[in-house]
């Protein structure tokens, strides 16, 4: 087995007939490769999600975090049924999604020309989603600055929040900056929901706190002595991709 | 600059299920296989890896496995008025990407199409008369039911199907389903051992006199071991079905079926992460050279070969035709041409039944562990007095409990909040969904083409989709909705909610991943990009491969029916075409 870490591999690795040449892994993007004469299968290539760490902001400054933890306890709130968005992690979540890829958008197609669209055609617009939430989280405290006298959105009461989150759901309020209130609610909305219900590696979702709420047992992989019995609760609690926290020094 | 490289018998464009299908058989005959797929290599222990398959962010939110729309995307438009613009994010549907394919993260629901499919212009023409279907591009595929079983069969022990026969040579069999073709023998698996839901849903059907039977599953009910002598294990219900790869070996997929004994063979090779450019033709246009295609360190390299076989996902089939100009492109305005023609899709609806006292454990799941009905499928019921033609099979198949998309909530529930919660809460374990998953017929107007404005990394062309619900398949969608509603009201739950079919075609929210068409199979070169044995009429060492050759999509998942043609592609190749190469299969 040959292994290359070039950028550029040679005509003769093409032409050898059980040539398998393969990419040391974080070598950049995937290298064209060959295979023939065995099934492949090389050690240190998985790929493994990495745990998100709560501390520090990658990409929200102080004013956007504030503004977004505010507006995860009201998608979220706190109550007998579970924590909050805030303390559930959705933030921090949120925080090393728009840091990555998703906030650059780059797994989709970026090229113009943007023209707008009909509703089923999707989101036609150039900004990704770091760029609409720096926009979107901007123009939602200076509109609360000129409407509520002052005042920042964390600001607010719950009850006042609710009134202008529920506003900005039903396309109501006009946002300054022409930012599109309703899209950019929806936005926060998605996201919120991911962390709250992802694996909690992503940040979000701290002690499966939403996976106890539901009853998903989350990443166990084996119902077979469960299959057939039919309408009993499942026993076992839930696991994530990094076992339970239950089993982690706090 | 392109280096040109020695000669194959045979290059595949793609490795996913038809591609690694094609490549064991040529392979058997002592070709030299040479296959060039777009994405990465994947195998179960790395790619869909126990430690971290059940992530549902990574898997099924943001599409780990999936084509990326950074690398192509297509665009969109529900009629010729309008302007297409690209699917920035796909959504409706999800096509795959790497070694395996779609068949990677399928959910594994096997079907036969019926053999009123095949003959379905004069079928539906001589038991309803023209008029009927005056509306629809309706033709035949040039094969029938009796042609195909074998093939069916063979991919059916090959990717280990659970599930209960209907028919076995004319005898109708309890317990099965009443309304397929006849098939030769049981099924190489027994069913999957059924979930609450499905099993409430069979009792409630059968009690208004319909004909629920278990859906044939590829999640493999019993250790199995294939015919190539491939071992599987059983299915553990994980519920990581759809979206994600099997790390149990349960699901049928390239990876647990074909791949370990195709690798080992020195006459077959497969490069990754190679992006084929286009089909050469020689001078003549009607024989293919080879293909050109550029690694991910952008050099392209012309491969020379005896026979081209395109086995990428359908539409990109088609987009390959076109890019590579093959075949006359079709024309909505006047209905001639091939290549784009009779693209369809699927026409589906669903309901939720809302209970007070029952745990249905949602997580509990396989991708086919469920029941079907196909009594309101197809023609298998008279139209004689109803305004449309085709059908939907009537699915209980909860797939999976994953909680970011899974959340179902009765009418009027808020969306966030404190009510919202509650709501989401009472709901998650006590919910019984089911769909119609209904047939998509052809019209003139629905079609692929190349789109005049956006253009891939490479600069070529997007595939532009032309497409909405035709008002037949509309007119059908809400029947089966009337009878799913019956249906959903004989629960007596507290609360039921039917999600009817709407024209406007709307390329957001995910419906399914059933493209099919745009280089249909056929009797007739003129309405038909390939013949019956999916052999080019156009170029004769070409053949195109997939749903691509769906004259029209049934109400069925179309897999089992793609497998099936590729062994008959495979038969067809090695029992005729290689006496005379080169030649028509058929003469046009």
């Amino acid at each position: 087995m040959e292994s290359h870490s070039l950028k550029r591999p040679t005509r003769r690795v093409f032409l050898s007939s059980v040539a398998m040449t393969l990419v040391a892994a974080g070598a950049g993007p995937a290298l064209a490769r060959s295979f023939s004469g065995l099934l492949p299968w090389q050690e240190g290539v998985a790929n493994p999600p990495l745990q998100v760490r709560p501390g520090g902001w990658l990409f929200l400054t102080p004013e956007e975090v504030a503004t977004m933890e505010a507006v995860v306890d009201r998608l979220v709130p706190a109550d007998d049924l579970s924590i909050g968005g805030k303390e559930a992690g959705c933030v921090v979540y949120l925080d090393r999604q728009l840091a990555g890829t998703y906030g650059t958008s780059g797994r989709l197609y970026t090229s113009g020309p943007f023209l707008p669209g009909l509703p089923t055609q999707g989101y036609q617009a150039a900004a990704t989603p770091s760029q609409r939430y720096r926009a979107g989280i901007a123009a939602l405290n200076a509109f609360t600055r000129d409407a509520k006298g002052g005042k920042r959105f964390a600001e607010l009461s719950p009850e006042d929040q609710d009134a202008l989150l529920k506003e900005m759901e039903a396309g109501k309020v006009a946002l300054p900056n022409k930012v599109d209130a309703k899209g950019f609610f929806n936005l926060m909305l998605s996201n919120a929901m991911e962390g709250f219900f992802a694996d909690p590696i992503y940040g979000g979702n701290k002690d499966m706190a939403s996976w106890k709420m539901l009853g998903f047992p989350g990443a166990r992989y084996d119902y077979r002595d469960h299959v057939s019995k039919h309408n009993q609760p499942y026993p076992l609690p839930p696991v994530s991709i990094a076992g339970s926290t239950d089993w982690m020094a706090k | 600059m392109t280096t040109i490289l020695p000669r194959k018998d045979v290059v595949i464009v793609g490795l996913g299920w038809t591609g690694a299908i094609l490549a064991q058989e040529l392979t058997d005959e002592g070709l030299d296989v040479l296959a060039i797929e777009r994405g990465p290599w994947r195998d179960t222990s790395t790619d869909f890896n126990i430690g971290y398959a059940q992530d549902e962010l990574r898997y099924a939110i943001r599409r780990d496995l999936f084509l990326q729309p950074a690398t192509e995307a297509m665009t969109m438009r529900n009629n010729l008025s309008q302007t297409a613009l690209p699917m920035r994010e796909y959504g409706s549907f999800l096509p795959g990407s790497g070694v395996g394919g779609a068949g990677v993260h399928w959910n594994g629901h096997t079907w036969r199409f019926f053999n009123t499919d095949f003959k379905i212009a004069d079928n539906l023409t001589q038991r309803y008369g023209a008029d009927r279907v005056s509306e629809l591009q309706l033709q035949n595929w040039g094969v029938e039911s009796a042609e195909l079983e074998k093939h069916y069969d063979k991919f059916e022990y090959l990717a280990g199907i659970s599930g209960k026969a209907g028919n076995i040579n004319g005898q109708i069999q309890p317990g099965g389903n009443p309304f397929e073709d006849p098939r030769s023998r049981e099924y190489p698996l027994p069913p999957l051992d059924m979930t609450y839901a499905p099993t409430l849903f069979a009792e409630a059907t059968r009690s208004l006199g319909l004909h629920p039977f278990p859906t044939p599953a590829a999640n493999v009910s019993r250790d199995y071991i294939n015919p190539l002598g491939i071992a599987m294990g059983q299915c553990t219900m994980c519920g990581f079905c759809e979206r994600f790869g099997c790390a149990n070996y349960s699901k049928s997929s390239a990876q647990t079926t074909i791949l370990p004994v195709l690798m080992k063979k020195k006459n077959f090779e497969v490069r990754t992460d190679s992006e084929v450019l286009r089909i050469e033709l020689d001078a003549s246009g009607k024989n293919a050279r080879g293909v050109t295609y550029v690694n991910t360190s952008g050099e392209e390299f012309f491969q020379p070969a005896d026979m081209v076989l395109l086995c990428a996902y359908g539409l990109h089939n088609v987009r390959l035709m076109l890019l590579s100009g093959i075949g006359q492109p079709y024309d909505p305005n006047t209905g001639e041409g091939t290549v784009g023609r009779n693209y369809c899709y699927q026409t589906n609806a669903g309901a939720q039944v809302f209970f007070d006292d029952k745990n249905f454990n949602p997580f509990v799941a396989a991708g086919a562990l469920g029941q079907t009905l196909d009594d309101y499928n197809g023609d298998a019921f008279d139209h004689g007095g109803l305004d449309f033609v085709g059908g939907a099979g009537i699915n209980c198949i909860p797939t999976n409990g994953r909680p970011i998309q899974t959340r179902p909530t009765p009418p009027g529930t808020p969306r966030w909040g404190k009510d919202w919660k509650q709501a989401t809460v009472n709901a998650y374990k006590s919910t019984l969904s089911f769909s119609a998953q209904g047939s998509s017929y052809p019209t003139r107007g629905n079609y692929l083409d190349l789109d005049p404005t956006y253009k891939d990394r490479f600069g070529r062309p997007l595939l532009r989709v032309t497409f909405d619900f035709p008002d037949n398949d509309i007119r059908m969608s809400n029947w089966v909705s009337d009878r799913m509603e019956e249906i959903a009201k004989s629960f007596g739950a507290k609360q039921y909610v039917n999600t009817r079919r709407k024209k406007g075609w709307d390329s957001v929210p995910y419906q399914s991943t059933h493209n099919t068409g745009g280089a249909v199979m056929g009797e007739d070169s003129k309405t038909s990009s390939v013949n019956k044995y999916l052999q080019s009429w156009d170029v004769s060492n070409l053949f195109v491969i997939g749903a691509s050759a769906f004259a029209h999509n049934a109400g069925k998942n179309p897999t089992g029916t793609v497998g099936a043609l590729a062994y008959h592609t495979a038969d067809a190749i090695r029992q005729q075409y290689l006496r005379n190469p080169g030649q028509p299969l058929v003469s046009a």
